[in-house]
């Protein structure tokens, strides 16, 4: 946990933001941490690698904005609520939600490995509710806020490539649109971010596909800071992959399963 | 504990955090919050009515006691004025209870919708501030709770350093949990309102200081955008055989404010008409045809109630400044450099083009309180419309003004004043007041478990 100071309080005059973004400490999180801290926002940024998330706080707060480091890993269920708390009370209220934290392993076509399958499970999908299940009944009875889970294109459909990874995005993708049909009456903001590639260390892990319409992490960043501004609600980056994701959609089962990707 | 996160505002309607609200109803429950918050690590500030203009009543992401459920009035005898009640109670429960007797609260703010508590922790105080001083000096006595754990009961003779740091001490030494107060004897329901116009600053702040010890209460309202028009509302109580129906008109039937305007349209309507004048040409020229009507002198007989909660005559009046809502800035100035001050102060305003849409002034004099905004002199209040394209100017401006004041010898009201930083604060008070305040909380909160964002801005 973190000992630095409290960001001061916010005043009519001078409002405040306040966000929780979790894996933040490089590819789209990092990137969206910056974009965030430079549209106002006061930040506290957690990361299982405090080393990289102390960087990225450092970097932001060197520019005179406000971020914060809180060091988590994410499997780490029950330390949830204590922090959530801890954090809310630092940084003087909560506006906004990020989970962007997810890990991935390609296996190869005909491997079935259980313990990576767990990890992206627990990482992906399990981490992101154990923080949600907090924070859903808090923006439900303050009638405010927004929740944004960085999900994947990946979740749309199972394919032969990635049984685990599908299954613990189409987990997600499912629980955030639960969320959001829970919430939105209560004026809680739910949103699903759907990325295509971005050019991430993702990428270069071995088994990773070849890039296909990949963007940069800061287009990435922009674009679901928009989809914040805007109060989006399903979100594809780029907008590319909601047409090509229609597609794959409709494919029926009888050609998907013949199918080689 | 994540069903109790709520988004609290300030009156205004320009700040709004989230909290968790938990709402005990009797000291046994206030202590158990105490013990909660220790548990989770949260800091405590208490509200009553949210009638303050700033973040005196917010504790972003920690706990704000709610103390409206406790509002019993606990004993009243009319024989000798004497009222005791829980700090739950509103202004509007307390003179509802003793008027019929005869009595009337001898201070009260221009809405009746504050708590007992909030009354004392800002130490309000009304239109005849010259005359009665603030709400603390009707004070008989009260008994609080510390962090500590103790419950302390506090007069001027009785822990006399906590009774006078306590009110006007916003909350940040203890919790109030019954308040005994003696009322202002009356013998009519009425007063006599004199209103005459006063052309410039200058004729307005000398009819307060003329004025003042003619009357029972004295206001003046100040046009701030031609600087100068205004009008002055003086009253008398009215005594003796000067109202011939007193069992009448101390009745509360006979108080009432009316529920609709010219007796058809709601009043809780209102305000969506105000709307569209709510910006410099619209607020210029509802000023502008004020003054005019004001330009005659005339006298006039006014319930009590109508006379003092003039905030309460249109309901929800602070939503027609529109989304983000409403500041008030209120300096208190000695009366040597009031004029001047606010001279530079209101033509700043002027020139930046961010026009306060109404002044009002009053008469006050100094008191014993530690943390007093009181000085031997004047007050002007400004209402100022918060929007997102004013709001990086407006915070430069105000701090232009927390200058000129300071220079002047002036002081600041926390239950108003939402941008006055800490260093401001401490130049005000000055450090040894400050550092008597310190002492104080170290010795109550120990542990620093009652903080509010208003604490946290100008204490930290």
């Amino acid at each position: 946990m973190s000992d630095s100071p409290k960001p001061a309080p916010a005043t009519p005059l001078q409002p405040r933001r306040r966000a929780i973004l979790i894996g933040a400490s490089q590819g789209v999180g990092a990137a969206l941490a910056r974009k965030l801290a430079r549209e106002g926002y006061v930040l506290a940024l957690l990361d299982r690698n405090a080393e990289l998330l102390n960087k990225v706080c450092v970097g932001i707060s060197a520019d005179g904005l406000s971020a914060t480091p809180y060091p988590h890993d994410v499997t780490d269920y029950e330390a949830v609520p204590a922090l959530l708390r801890r954090i809310v009370a630092d940084l003087g209220g909560l506006d906004l939600f990020v989970y962007v934290a997810g890990v991935i392993h390609f296996p190869a076509l005909d491997e079935y490995n259980f313990e990576q399958d767990r990890k992206m499970v627990e990482v992906n999908l399990l981490g992101a509710m154990a923080w949600m299940s907090q924070i859903a009944p808090m923006f439900q009875n303050a009638k405010s806020g927004q929740i944004v889970g960085i999900s994947s294109v990946a979740g749309d459909r199972g394919r032969i490539g990635n049984p685990g990874y599908n299954t613990s995005k189409a987990g997600l993708s499912t629980y955030l649109e639960a969320l959001r049909n829970r919430l939105s009456r209560h004026g809680v903001n739910v949103i699903t971010i759907k990325p295509g590639m971005v050019k991430t260390g993702m990428l270069s892990l071995p088994g990773a596909p070849r890039p296909m319409f990949a963007v940069t992490p800061e287009r990435a960043a922009d674009e679901i800071a928009h989809a914040i501004r805007r109060r989006s609600q399903v979100v594809y980056v780029s907008g590319l992959w909601r047409l090509i994701m229609l597609v794959i959609r409709h494919i029926p089962s009888v050609i998907f399963r013949r199918m080689k990707f | 504990m994540n069903n109790t996160f709520t988004q609290l505002e300030n009156f205004g309607h320009s700040l709004k955090t989230a909290c968790y609200r938990l709402q005990p109803r009797s000291v046994d429950e206030i202590h158990e919050a105490f013990q909660l918050a220790k548990q989770q690590g949260l800091t405590v500030t208490a509200r009553g009515a949210g009638r303050s203009y700033n973040d005196a009543s917010l504790n972003g992401g920690g706990i704000v006691l709610d103390l409206t459920g406790m509002n019993q009035i606990l004993e009243w005898e009319p024989a000798t004025g004497i009222v005791r009640g829980e700090p739950g109670v509103t202004l509007s429960q307390l003179w509802q209870k003793v008027l019929p007797d005869g009595w009337w609260p001898p201070v009260v703010s221009g809405t009746m919708t504050t708590t007992l508590g909030g009354c004392l922790g800002a130490n309000i105080h009304g239109k005849n501030n010259f005359k009665m001083g603030t709400i603390g000096e009707h004070v008989i006595e009260f008994t609080a709770l510390l962090p500590t754990g103790a419950e302390v009961t506090c007069s001027p003779q009785k822990n006399a350093d906590l009774f006078y740091s306590m009110i006007g001490g916003y909350g940040m030494l203890g919790i109030f949990t019954s308040v005994t107060m003696k009322m202002k004897k009356i013998e009519s329901g009425l007063l006599e309102v004199h209103a005459w116009p006063t052309r410039t600053l200058k004729e307005q702040l000398q009819s307060l200081e003329d004025g003042a010890p003619n009357y029972d209460y004295i206001v003046g309202w100040l046009d701030t955008i031609t600087i100068g028009h205004g009008q002055i509302h003086a009253a008398n109580y009215l005594h003796g055989k000067e109202d011939p129906e007193p069992q009448k008109t101390i009745q509360l039937a006979y108080q009432n404010l009316p529920s609709r305007l010219f007796g058809v349209m709601p009043k809780s309507m209102l305000h969506y008409f105000m709307t569209p004048f709510m910006n410099n040409l619209g607020a210029w020229g509802i000023n502008t045809g004020k003054y005019i009507t004001s330009l005659r002198k005339h006298t006039f007989r006014q319930p009590h109630a109508a006379f003092h909660f003039l905030l309460d005559y249109v309901p929800l009046w602070e939503l027609s400044y529109g989304r983000s809502g409403l500041i008030q800035y209120q300096s208190f100035l000695p009366k040597e450099t009031a004029l001047q001050a606010w001279t530079e102060i209101l033509s700043i305003a002027k020139r930046q083009g961010l026009p306060s849409y109404l002044g009002v002034t009053k008469r006050h004099r100094p008191d014993k309180f530690l943390l007093t905004h009181a000085v031997d002199g004047f007050s002007l209040a400004m209402d100022f419309k918060v929007t997102d394209g004013s709001r990086a100017r407006m915070s430069a401006m105000l701090q232009e003004f927390d200058q000129i004041v300071l220079a002047n010898g002036g002081r600041f009201y926390f239950a108003k004043n939402s941008e006055t930083s800490a260093a401001t604060a401490r130049q005000f008070y000055g450090e040894e007041t400050v550092e008597k305040f310190r002492k104080l909380k170290k010795r109550c909160d120990p542990n620093g478990l009652l903080e509010s964002d208003l604490y946290r801005r100008i204490f930290e």
